[in-house]
């Protein structure tokens, strides 16, 4: 019973954290406390929302970035689950390879951004670049080490009980690697849009990041913050759906 | 021949691994001398031969310098900062469940998107992206500080309460040093978290700072250069995380699972 009430108590400071925020924020704004340059009420960032939804001037610049986000996410993931893959696979690989990828994931992969504008250009083709490389570092680790860990009784069960190269795939190493496997995935899939908001924002033609870099530059905070909002907001429903999809596939067979 | 060669690798992995690393960059000086685009990208030795040009230029030590103290000035700030959010936060149950949900939204918002805001704020300046990086660098210290406490087993709590231990001596003797080693697990994290807040928002204004000289070099065809000084920030990039790895080595030395 106790629990249940503080349960309750918890929630509501949250809320009503969220809420005062909120309202700290639009009281700011409205009273212009501070500039609304530096800080429009949250009443006036709505009402912008609303109208870049409502006249369609967001959907082209989502468009692009989502398209982004595709592209380079698939890339990363096809590459990286065959590297993952392949070096997880031998003994040698892994001594050698992982501490080679571990090592360069630490390298803060933003210093080679203008190397990726130089060789694919500002157009979204350096961003698809940029966000499958950053994306395939989680993604190859975590199916390496999936791979890797696999409980080596259930091969040699498999094998010794007449499993061929197809089945031991399909069979015993991908359903027990599937868990690490798709945490690699989302962590690689929201590095991947991070990243490509990142670059549009510091050389881009199109998208989301573009927008927010273009108008901050030109003063237009409200809008401005209409696209940060939006963009928030995706990232949230990225990270809601990403995990409740990680928790469904990281349920343990009844077998084990 | 391969039946051989595999023991062999096999005994020494850290030579296998720079016989990699050296097959990977003669393949690249090859390829730099016969198809790839000098103007695009240029060999090993050309890059070598950039250095002295790119570390003669006072301008740019200057901008290196510049980015490394706010780099450590980030990393400083989220430091300290994040300990005295993180302790308390953790250290009572109340806290935790109220307050670890709100850090964890805001974890949770891509903080690229503020980078604007930040130069609104902070000026163009050092200040913009020292505080860029701390929102980088904070919320894994943080949230490692409040799972080092939550680490403390209760056990060893009542054992020191019953010896009749202060409140004082309890954190400083028991608590502690339990979080030591997830702070230093996340001062890691946070250290790479501030290199990248601090060399995005360098690359966002390149008013000033490495992030002019990236631009200028990419803008001017010049990559041996630009790839100089890429290997730099990255040279710098794996020294500071290898000082916060090899300090985390020391201060967990007394968890047998931490080796």
């Amino acid at each position: 019973m106790e629990g249940v009430v503080s349960r309750w108590r918890v929630a509501a400071i949250q809320a009503g954290a969220i809420v005062a925020l909120f309202a700290a924020w639009d009281y700011i704004g409205e009273h212009k406390i501070v500039s609304p340059v530096l800080l429009p009420s949250l009443r006036n960032v709505a009402l912008r929302l609303s109208r870049i939804v409502e006249t369609g001037a967001i959907w082209p610049h989502f468009w692009t970035t989502l398209l982004e986000l595709l592209a380079g996410f698939a890339l990363a993931a096809l590459a990286g689950l065959m590297t993952g893959y392949c070096i997880g696979r031998s003994r040698l690989g892994v001594i050698v390879f992982e501490p080679l990828l571990a090592g360069l994931f630490a390298v803060p992969l933003i210093v080679f951004l203008p190397l990726f504008i130089l060789y694919f250009g500002i157009g979204s083709s350096s961003k698809i670049a940029f966000g499958a490389t950053y994306a395939f570092f989680p993604i190859a680790l975590n199916t390496l080490s999936g791979v890797r860990n696999v409980e080596q009784r259930y091969v040699s069960v498999a094998r010794s009980m007449g499993a061929d190269r197809a089945q031991m795939f399909w069979r015993v190493l991908l359903p027990a690697a599937l868990p690490v496997i798709v945490t690699g995935l989302r962590v690689g899939c929201i590095i991947c849009f991070l990243s490509i908001i990142g670059s549009e924002m510091i050389a881009s033609l199109m998208g989301l990041g573009n927008r927010i870099a273009t108008l901050g530059e030109g003063m237009h905070t409200a809008e401005m913050f209409a696209y940060i909002l939006f963009v928030a907001l995706i990232s949230l429903a990225l990270n809601f759906g990403l995990s409740a999809l990680e928790r469904r596939f990281s349920r343990v067979p009844e077998a084990a | 021949m391969k039946a051989r060669v595999l023991p062999l690798a096999q005994a020494h992995p850290r030579l296998t691994r720079l016989g990699v690393i050296a097959v990977a960059f003669l393949l690249w000086e090859i390829a730099g001398h016969t198809v790839l685009d000098r103007d695009f990208i240029s060999p090993p030795s050309g890059i070598l031969r950039a250095f002295p040009d790119v570390l003669g230029d006072r301008a740019i030590v200057w901008a290196l310098t510049v980015s490394f103290f706010e780099l450590v000035a980030s990393f400083a700030v989220a430091l300290v900062a994040g300990v005295a959010i993180g302790l308390p936060v953790g250290l009572h149950k109340f806290t935790l469940r109220s307050a670890l949900p709100l850090i964890l939204l805001a974890y949770s918002i891509p903080q690229v998107t503020i980078l604007p805001l930040f130069i609104l704020y902070f000026g163009i300046g050092p200040a913009a992206k020292i505080a860029f990086g701390v929102t980088h660098g904070i919320f894994p210290i943080i949230l490692n500080v409040v799972a080092g406490v939550q680490s403390v087993e209760d056990a060893h709590l009542r054992a020191a309460r019953s010896m009749g231990a202060s409140r004082w001596q309890m954190f400083y003797r028991v608590v502690l040093p339990h979080v030591t080693p997830s702070l230093f697990a996340g001062m890691r994290l946070g250290m790479s978290g501030c290199l990248l807040g601090v060399l995005l928002a360098e690359l966002y204004v390149s008013s000033g700072g490495v992030g002019q000289y990236t631009k200028l070099f990419a803008e001017t065809f010049n990559p041996a250069a630009l790839l100089a000084l890429v290997f730099i920030l990255a040279a710098m990039a794996i020294a500071l995380n290898e000082i916060v790895r090899g300090a985390e080595k020391r201060a967990s030395f007394w968890r047998s699972d931490a080796r």
